[in-house]
């Protein structure tokens, strides 16, 4: 096992591993989702890049609907507040906590919409229709975020350490990011308080007995609504963390939305309702698509093999275990 | 006053199963068709064969095929626009290789090849189904344009990795091609259009059909009567891959002219012909075609009476276009799921009765 050895394995690992640690925020926020009110969340990587957009909005003090308002009135509106701190410098500390607050409580805002607007009326509807119909909700978030925001790219700059780590450059050699590592860290506190929430809080207790079983859950007097809303609240939270992760690596855009596609190979491979399989599936894939892509796609492919070879992955699991790593067992009744 | 039934009598059993029970819808169907067939042609021009025709006849045709598999047979698929690039890239090679053959049998051939991969993608629907099988379809998408890019066997190695259509002719008019005359692509894409949606009908309402309605209604049910799961799975992934493969030969090859594997065939494609059979009606052949319709003529009235007319900004009109139709597909997957077509339907039911509806 000569490769082993090989200084560029290990590299090539941790980054992939990284890059996968990004895939299962999003994925993250597609199991809770699923697990509450099986609904299968195409929306989720358009609500990360919705979430980044609102914040760098608000930490620039940008004018919401902006472009439509000067059209409408004829007016040259652009800011309502100056952002406070230096310009073109990270703003203070208080600011950041202050807009990401703010940030929050729009996306709770917005799961309130969605269940009312979109779930309710579809309640009892077959996973698909439902599914088809987060595709409708992605297109109606993208349009809003566009005409609320600006189509332009972002800069966004929250004040979390850049460029490459010193430390583990000295120690081994190895060129990580550091924005990677804070990510790494995030996930972790992310997914330690979604399990304290869910174990030790009533409300956690609810949102568990609604993924075992609706019906009953209804009976004894927990109210779906309510749940479904939390749930989409804290999948908008975790929506936010992710927009917050990938806008300060590569700039809040459009493209920001796609990776919610490379999220479902990794719900494939760690189960649909598995929250620790959201993690491991994320890594899998993140390390398998970078080291398939540097050992075989490279050489002998011709490269760009991370396009697909997550997809791939996914299809020959699938195949041999349908309900994932870590899902539950899909039993069907006639 | 017009659209009455009293009179008509069937006698046969075939008469009360025809597409179109009633003369005036009849009478109505073959006069569109006359019009299309006989009238258009003569003053089509440019821009309405590039903007609105051609784009209608082969997203039809894209969203017959997609409506069989997903309307019909319930097996949800994200991965059309890698199988119209299947269609595509093997209508260029087709093309390039046998200089002889001609149009008609090189959009056949590609979509029987594209009938081939898509048969291949459509083998794991036996074990999985629902979103299981839509991330299975993203593999195909992805996968096939990501090999149509970096394989240079299937552009002919050319230095832009575009593939262009060379000039193909018939009965002397250039189908293909700069030179194409307007009227004759719109009349080899409607042929095209007709002939196979009107195999689509005489499909969906036959034995074959039937076994893809029990499938997508109760696939467990379907095989306890004795519906072969296996084959009607794999002959709904079969026609439905042709259709689309057809149409992407006749995206390929006479709408556009050149393409590139990434740019003309993403996702986003698979996602506007999804829309269409969702907006139509899924599981209805006139839906397909409202459908497509609908969403190939949107942009269009966007851009003439919203830009042009009322004078919106062309960002601001391209955002509202995008929040409108993800609003609709919302709005008919709640009140509708049947879509336009239903309402179509219903419209009639209505009209046979008005204005007395007691």
């Amino acid at each position: 096992m000569g490769f082993l050895t090989d200084a560029f394995f290990y590299e090539v690992l941790v980054a992939g591993l990284l890059a996968g640690v990004m895939y299962s925020l999003v994925a993250l926020g597609f199991v809770l989702i699923f697990k509450a009110s099986g609904v299968f969340n195409f929306a989720q990587g358009v609500l990360a890049l919705f979430a980044a957009l609102s914040l760098v909005g608000f930490m620039s003090g940008q004018l919401p609907f902006a472009h439509v308002i000067n059209w409408l009135l004829g007016t040259q509106w652009h800011h309502w507040y100056a952002p406070p701190g230096v310009e073109g410098e990270v703003p203070p500390f208080w600011f950041v906590l202050f807009c990401i607050a703010l940030t929050t409580v729009l996306m709770i805002a917005l799961a309130w919409v969605v269940v009312r607007v979109v779930l309710r009326p579809l309640v009892n509807q077959e996973g698909i229709i439902l599914f088809m119909a987060t595709i409708g909700l992605a297109f109606v978030l993208e349009g809003v975020g566009d005409l609320m925001w600006g189509a332009n790219v972002k800069k966004l700059d929250i004040g979390l350490p850049a460029g490459p780590s010193d430390m583990i450059i000295d120690a081994t050699g190895m060129f990580v990011e550091k924005i990677e590592i804070s990510a790494a860290v995030v996930a972790i506190i992310l997914v330690i308080a979604l399990m304290l929430f869910s174990q030790y809080t009533k409300m956690g207790r609810a949102l568990r007995a609604v993924a075992d079983d609706h019906q009953a859950a209804l009976s004894v007097g927990i109210k779906l609504e309510t749940i479904w809303w939390v749930v989409w609240s804290v999948a908008g939270i975790v929506a936010l963390v992710a927009g917050i992760m990938w806008g300060a690596k590569s700039g809040v855009q459009f493209s920001l939305s796609l990776i919610a596609l490379k999220a479902l190979p990794v719900l494939i491979l760690g189960g649909f309702t598995s929250i620790p399989g959201a993690i491991i599936g994320g890594l899998i894939i993140g390390a398998g698509e970078k080291l398939f892509d540097f050992y075989i796609g490279v050489p002998f492919l011709g490269g760009a093999t991370e396009n697909w070879f997550a997809y791939v992955l996914a299809l020959g699991f699938l195949v041999f275990r349908p309900q994932g790593l870590f899902g539950e067992k899909i039993i069907e009744r006639v | 006053m017009l659209y009455r039934e009293a009179g008509e009598f069937k006698t046969s059993y075939q008469a009360d199963l025809a597409t179109f029970p009633i003369r005036f819808d009849l009478w109505g169907f073959w006069s569109v068709i006359a019009v299309a067939a006989l009238v258009v042609p003569f003053f089509v021009n440019d821009y309405w064969e590039q903007a609105i025709f051609l784009p209608f006849f082969i997203y039809a045709l894209a969203a017959l095929g997609l409506n069989i598999l997903t309307g019909y047979c319930g097996q949800l698929s994200l991965g059309t626009g890698g199988f119209m690039a299947v269609g595509a890239y093997a209508s260029y090679k087709l093309m390039t290789s046998f200089p002889g053959l001609d149009m008609i049998s090189i959009v056949l051939i590609s979509g029987a090849i594209t009938a081939a991969v898509g048969v291949f993608f459509g083998l794991p629907s036996l074990r999985i189904k629902g979103f299981y099988l839509a991330v299975a379809t993203l593999a195909a998408q992805f996968f096939l344009i990501w090999m149509f890019n970096k394989w240079g066997w299937f552009y002919n190695y050319s230095a832009t990795g575009m593939i262009a259509a060379p000039e193909r002719t018939m009965f002397g008019f250039a189908i293909t091609g700069p030179y194409s005359k307007p009227a004759v692509t719109y009349l080899f894409c409607f042929a095209f259009l007709f002939v196979f949606a009107w195999v689509a009908r005489n499909l969906v309402r036959g034995r074959i059909g039937r076994s893809w309605m029990a499938i997508r209604d109760m696939d467990i049910a379907a095989e306890i009567i004795g519906v072969n799961p296996l084959m009607s799975k794999l002959s709904a992934f079969a026609v439905s891959s042709f259709y689309i493969g057809m149409a992407g030969a006749l995206y390929f090859a006479l709408w556009k002219g050149a393409a590139e594997g990434t740019e003309a065939f993403p996702i986003e494609l698979s996602f506007r012909v999804l829309f269409m059979i969702i907006i139509g009606g899924l599981g209805s052949i006139l839906g397909s075609l409202i459908g497509a319709a609908f969403i190939v003529l949107l942009p269009v009235v966007f851009k003439v009476l919203f830009v042009e007319y009322w004078g919106w900004p062309t960002d601001i009109a391209t955002h509202v276009q995008v929040i409108l139709l993800g609003a609709l597909i919302i709005g008919f997957l709640i009140a509708e799921p049947h879509g336009i077509a239903a309402l179509w339907r219903t419209a009639k039911e209505k009209l046979r009765l008005w204005p007395f509806p007691h």
